[in-house]
């Protein structure tokens, strides 16, 4: 699952890719934000420092899930008052991507969906408002006013520089997820599934010191 | 990669190291020398509370302990004791913070020595009604409304993913089906639901390799699996299986030994005078002698008479030919009715038990009120025949086991729910909490 090779545009170093359809990706040495055009890489930006965290996930680490094998290419680093979470990019190897959060090692896998009805803003969604979304009542759980920290690797879309971004987290009686982000206009809808973390298989993941 | 390395930062109140076992999730922690609490999640540690009360707190199993539940092994990180009060009536739990760098965070509760593991639910629960309570539906399973309370948390040890402060507190709700329990926490309109498991002491003990035995656990708890759960349900299916053992042993009985008639005759009697016919009596007299074989066993005398609205009594004397012993006994056979309805019968029986073989004869004696008509009757005499007697008294000892076990389990429940808002002598509302504090 090896795509295009490029350089750097700051630095020079080469850029590879995981994931073919990668709109946006960094440079793992100098940090500059990639993103691609018809020719070439054009450097948008620079990450800044990225928080320390102990997601046990890292670029590279490779998990199944239903069956279908992924590979993480990228994530979006967010943190709020009561910790942070990561929206790690996954691509399988159908050359589909889905996106995996690890929320203070709470799993949650879903996927860009399309919303049947449009969404309401960001001033009009309530605690325990519901939604039916492909036959299932989803509740809204939690509403977090998050702050962006950063990117780093491959992602579908361009996206850095963010400021506060609104997400509203929703669950279903099943273990369905889903989430509102507030990050763009109109917002975006992603569906999919809370999961535990043997579900997904994941293999080349960071060590930590004193577990095996 | 290298490894993710524990950090360690210096407390800013006393200076004291303090160890980070949950890696960068730490958000706050507790310094271990001051007992300061410490906001970890930036470089620059600020103090957020000085001081926690005077006395220190040791936790049952102490921090950095490890333990495997399931497949899984978890970290002992944080502890906190959290505290209810509820009018008069004040009491608290143990919660410890378990982590692993893979499967994330868990909590063990203890309360009076009961135990139990949690996680975070990531379903919602439905709300429903079961045996006349609310309730709530997750996972094929119902849970009963057990009770509602506000939980402060009065004492922190070690770390937590969240800024940790005394005197937070949370509306708790919980639903019971032993032995798991489905509880909600509510902050801030945002509610958590987690779902607990019961474990007892030694279990955590075998899990975390503690020194020592477990405290022993005190009254019975919310989700406390019921020790007469299972065993009513088998001890009633052994019920049915005895039953149909003694059944066949009956049917057994009653096929190799069906009681062989040794005599039988048939009488009349009559007070004074004797009516013309051949086999009448008027008084006392002796039958022919019969044969009674085999080991020493139990004869029946069955007497069938024609009584109407009248009685007769029988002196019997049961006398062996040879030896001259003598069984006596006696029998009322009495038959009344009117258009009321009728008492007695007429026919009765008398069995003599142990009586050895030989020949014997039989002396009747038969009394009757005076002036009343003649009594024609018959008298048969079977050797050797089951007493069933002795089957209905064993069918109700076999009641014995599973009925005790039904009380047991009975009691085991209205002893759990007596700690219940929902307590079946109260129409209390959810509000209105009793002595939750469990020290019946």
């Amino acid at each position: 699952m090896s795509g295009p090779t490029a350089n750097c545009p700051g630095c020079g170093a080469p850029v590879k890719f995981l994931w073919s359809s990668a709109v946006q990706t960094t440079c793992e040495f100098c940090h500059s934000i990639l993103v691609r055009t018809d020719v070439d890489l054009k450097k948008v930006g620079e990450v800044a420092d990225l928080p320390a965290d102990a997601s046990p996930i890292q670029i590279g680490t490779e998990g199944a899930y239903q069956n279908k094998s992924f590979v993480v290419a990228g994530r979006i680093i967010y943190e709020y008052e009561q910790g942070g979470w990561n929206e790690w990019h996954i691509v399988f190897n159908d050359g589909s991507s889905g996106w995996l959060a690890d929320a203070q090692l709470e799993y949650d896998l879903s996927w860009a969906s399309k919303p049947p009805a449009p969404l309401p803003g960001a001033d009009g969604i309530r605690q325990g408002q519901t939604f039916q979304w492909n036959g299932k009542t989803f509740a809204v759980t939690s509403r977090t006013h998050a702050h962006y920290k950063g990117v780093q690797g491959e992602l579908p879309f361009e996206y850095w520089d963010k400021s506060d971004v609104l997400f509203a987290d929703l669950r279903t009686t099943g273990a369905d997820f889903g989430t509102i982000d507030y990050s763009d206009n109109p917002p975006l809808l992603f569906l999919g599934r809370a999961v535990e973390f043997d579900d997904l298989h994941l293999k080349n993941l960071r060590e930590f010191e004193g577990w095996t | 990669m290298a490894a993710v390395q524990a950090k360690s930062i210096s407390c800013p109140n006393c200076g004291g190291p303090v160890e980070l076992r949950g890696f960068a999730h730490t958000l706050s922690v507790v310094c271990p020398q001051c007992l300061c609490v410490l906001d970890a999640s930036t470089p620059e540690v600020q103090i957020l509370e000085k001081f926690q009360g005077k006395t220190q707190v040791k936790p049952t199993i102490p921090l950095g302990t490890r333990g495997k539940i399931g497949d899984t092994q978890y970290e002992v990180i944080g502890f906190q004791v959290r505290q209810v009060n509820s009018g008069d009536d004040t009491y608290s739990w143990d919660e410890y913070l378990l982590f692993n760098p893979y499967k994330g965070f868990r909590y063990i509760t203890e309360y009076n020595g009961h135990w139990n593991f949690v996680h975070v639910e990531s379903m919602l629960p439905e709300q429903t009604q079961a045996r006349g309570k609310p309730a709530m539906r997750i996972g094929g399973a119902t849970y009963l409304a057990f009770d509602s309370m506000t939980a402060s948390t009065v004492y922190v040890l070690g770390e937590f993913p969240w800024k940790v402060q005394e005197g937070d507190s949370v509306a708790c709700q919980d639903f019971v089906a032993p032995p798991a329990m489905l509880s909600s926490e509510a902050t801030g309109g945002e509610i958590t639901w987690s779902l607990a498991r019961y474990m007892t002491g030694s279990q955590i003990w075998q899990a975390f390799k503690l020194p020592g035995s477990p405290p022993p656990a005190y009254g019975i708890f919310a989700n406390q699996p019921s020790p007469y759960g299972a065993s009513v349900a088998s001890s009633w299916s052994t019920w049915v299986w005895l039953n149909v053992a003694l059944a066949a042993l009956v049917f057994l009985f009653m096929l190799i030994s069906p009681g062989r008639i040794a005599f039988s005759d048939h009488y009349v009697y009559s007070q004074g005078v004797k009516p013309d016919i051949a086999f009448a009596n008027t008084g006392a007299f002796v039958t022919p002698t019969f044969q009674l074989d085999g080991r020493k066993s139990n004869v029946e005398l069955s007497i069938h008479t024609d009584l109407d609205n009248n009685w007769v009594y029988f002196n019997f004397a049961l006398i062996n030919n040879q030896s001259g012993e003598t069984f006596d006994f006696g029998r009322e056979v009495s038959y009344y009715h009117d258009s009321d309805g009728s008492e007695g019968g007429r026919d009765n029986s008398v069995i003599v038990p142990s009586v050895p073989s030989g020949q014997y004869y039989l002396r009747v004696d038969p009394e009757m009120a005076r002036g009343s008509p003649f009594v024609a009757y018959d008298l048969q005499l079977r050797r050797n025949v089951p007493n069933y007697g002795f089957f209905g008294l064993a069918a109700l000892l076999l009641l014995i086991p599973p009925g005790f076990t039904t009380f047991r389990r009975a009691s085991f429940e209205a002893a759990r729910w007596r700690e219940s808002d929902y307590a079946p002598s109260m129409s209390s509302s959810i509000l209105s909490r009793s002595n939750s504090g469990g020290d019946e």
